[in-house]
């Protein structure tokens, strides 16, 4: 099963602003398997969302989830 | 000016249904007080301003300089090294005399945020740093002031209205629950901005002001709106409260006079855990109080320096032990000591400094045998 993950801000300097990921169950093994892979991300903050809504805990994933991962952004 | 004159000046907005004369008065009823008056800050208060927003305020302590002209469509090459806060009401006057602009040349803390936010009814965060907008926030959660927040970097920007009316509303820290550490997220001077992304967020803005004053549409309440300039994506995602937020924000005027934001902003990141050699000079410096948190009965004892024992259970009944301004929380490895300073950050937001000792007392003890 692949998830399709977009990026925003710095995080898509770092992945691309499109990636897929394969044989991730839930958002958990997706970070972790982004972070093998890009380890610029596991020291960059940013928020999670499954399929447009914002997410603190491990999540589920089928093949039809929508991950977005958004940095906070400060300037003015 | 005459009543013929004002329905003139507003007439195309007025003649919208959904908005009309009553939408008109609540404008002119209404008071914004704008935080910043630079990228973001100059699209929304000239918006806010022409559509006859009554009381507009303006907080900047910072001057017009050369390279904020490409953004900062308000001022000219004549404003260079003048007060932006001074500046703007100028020209928003000029632009719309009917209506009252008060500046305040000063720079927003906490000393004078929660006096300031007291006169409005909505406040517009168009901030530059994360230790002022963290404060804004914690700050209009606590007087449960609506808070309109834009930011950008590079060619994205998002967008969200902050309700703050119930505990069901989302503020800022649901997003994103603590600021990042500097150099952790890059800002506009570091980064670039290009010109017309912090006009389009701005107006947004100004357009979710006019909305929330007015009552009409579908403010971007419990939502993130996110645009990108480069391809003209927009993303906008649902958000939800969560109730480990409330721990995160000062629970009284107190706490919050007393939280040191800058700090929260600038330590790097894992100056809440320090080793043995930080811990062994923050006790030396003295204005600490060290906590052990193991039971009572956990060996090795301690003798070598003064400390009180909380054990972690006890932590929230027995928190009137604790004094100092620095806080230092330590167990048998360095795991509780963790879930401690977790603790004690909630109870004092950022009115301490907290920190736990790294490998707890074994290893302590193992440093000083080797030295």
């Amino acid at each position: 099963m692949s998830v399709k993950i977009i990026l925003f801000g710095k995080l898509a300097d770092i992945a691309g602003s499109s990636v897929s990921v394969d044989n991730v169950p839930d958002t958990d093994s997706l970070i972790d398997s982004l972070n093998k892979r890009y380890p610029e991300l596991a020291t960059t903050k940013y928020v999670i969302a499954v399929d447009k809504q914002v997410i603190k805990e491990n999540t589920v994933l089928n093949k039809k989830s929508m991950v977005a991962l958004l940095p906070p952004f400060s300037g003015g | 000016m005459s009543d013929q004159n004002l329905y003139e000046r507003y007439h195309r907005q007025i003649i919208l249904p959904e908005f009309g004369e009553e939408g008109q008065q609540k404008l002119q009823k209404a008071n914004v007080l704008v935080i910043g008056a630079g990228g973001l800050g100059c699209p929304a208060l000239q918006y806010l301003a022409a559509a006859g927003v009554g009381t507009i305020g303006i907080v900047d302590d910072d001057v017009v300089a050369l390279n904020n002209l490409h953004r900062q469509i308000l001022y000219s090459v004549n404003d260079i090294g003048l007060s932006k806060a001074e500046r703007a009401a100028h020209i928003l006057q000029q632009l719309n005399p009917e209506i009252k602009v008060i500046s305040y040349n000063e720079r927003l803390e906490n000393k004078n945020a929660l006096m300031l936010f007291e006169d409005f009814d909505i406040i517009i965060d168009g901030t530059d740093n994360f230790s002022t907008r963290y404060m804004i926030n914690d700050a209009c959660v606590l007087l449960n002031k609506p808070l309109v927040y834009g930011a950008i970097s590079q060619f994205e920007g998002q967008v969200s209205v902050f309700k703050n009316g119930n505990e069901d509303d989302v503020n800022y820290r649901d997003i994103f629950p603590d600021p990042p550490k500097e150099g952790e997220v890059l800002n506009c001077a570091e980064a670039g901005v290009i010109g017309v992304l912090p006009g389009i967020i701005g107006t947004m803005m100004a357009n979710e002001t006019i909305k929330l004053i007015t009552g009409i549409g579908e403010p971007l309440v419990n939502q993130l709106f996110t645009y990108n300039a480069l391809n003209n994506q927009v993303y906008q995602l649902n958000l939800a409260a969560r109730k480990e937020t409330r721990t995160l924000i000062p629970k009284d005027e107190q706490a919050f006079l007393q939280t040191d934001y800058v700090w929260l902003c600038s330590s790097p990141v894992n100056q809440a855990e320090i080793d043995s050699d930080a811990f062994n000079q923050m006790i030396a410096k003295g204005n600490v109080d060290v906590i052990d948190v193991r039971e009572l009965y956990e060996i090795p004892t301690v003798n070598e320096f003064e400390h009180i024992r909380i054990p972690l259970a006890q932590l929230g009944d027995q928190i009137s032990m604790v004094k100092s301004e620095n806080v230092i929380a330590f167990c048998q490895s360095g795991k509780r000591s963790l879930q401690a300073a977790k603790i004690l950050s909630g109870i004092f937001g950022g009115s301490k400094k907290i920190y736990s000792l790294r490998g707890g007392i074994v290893e302590w003890k193992k440093q000083k045998q080797t030295v």
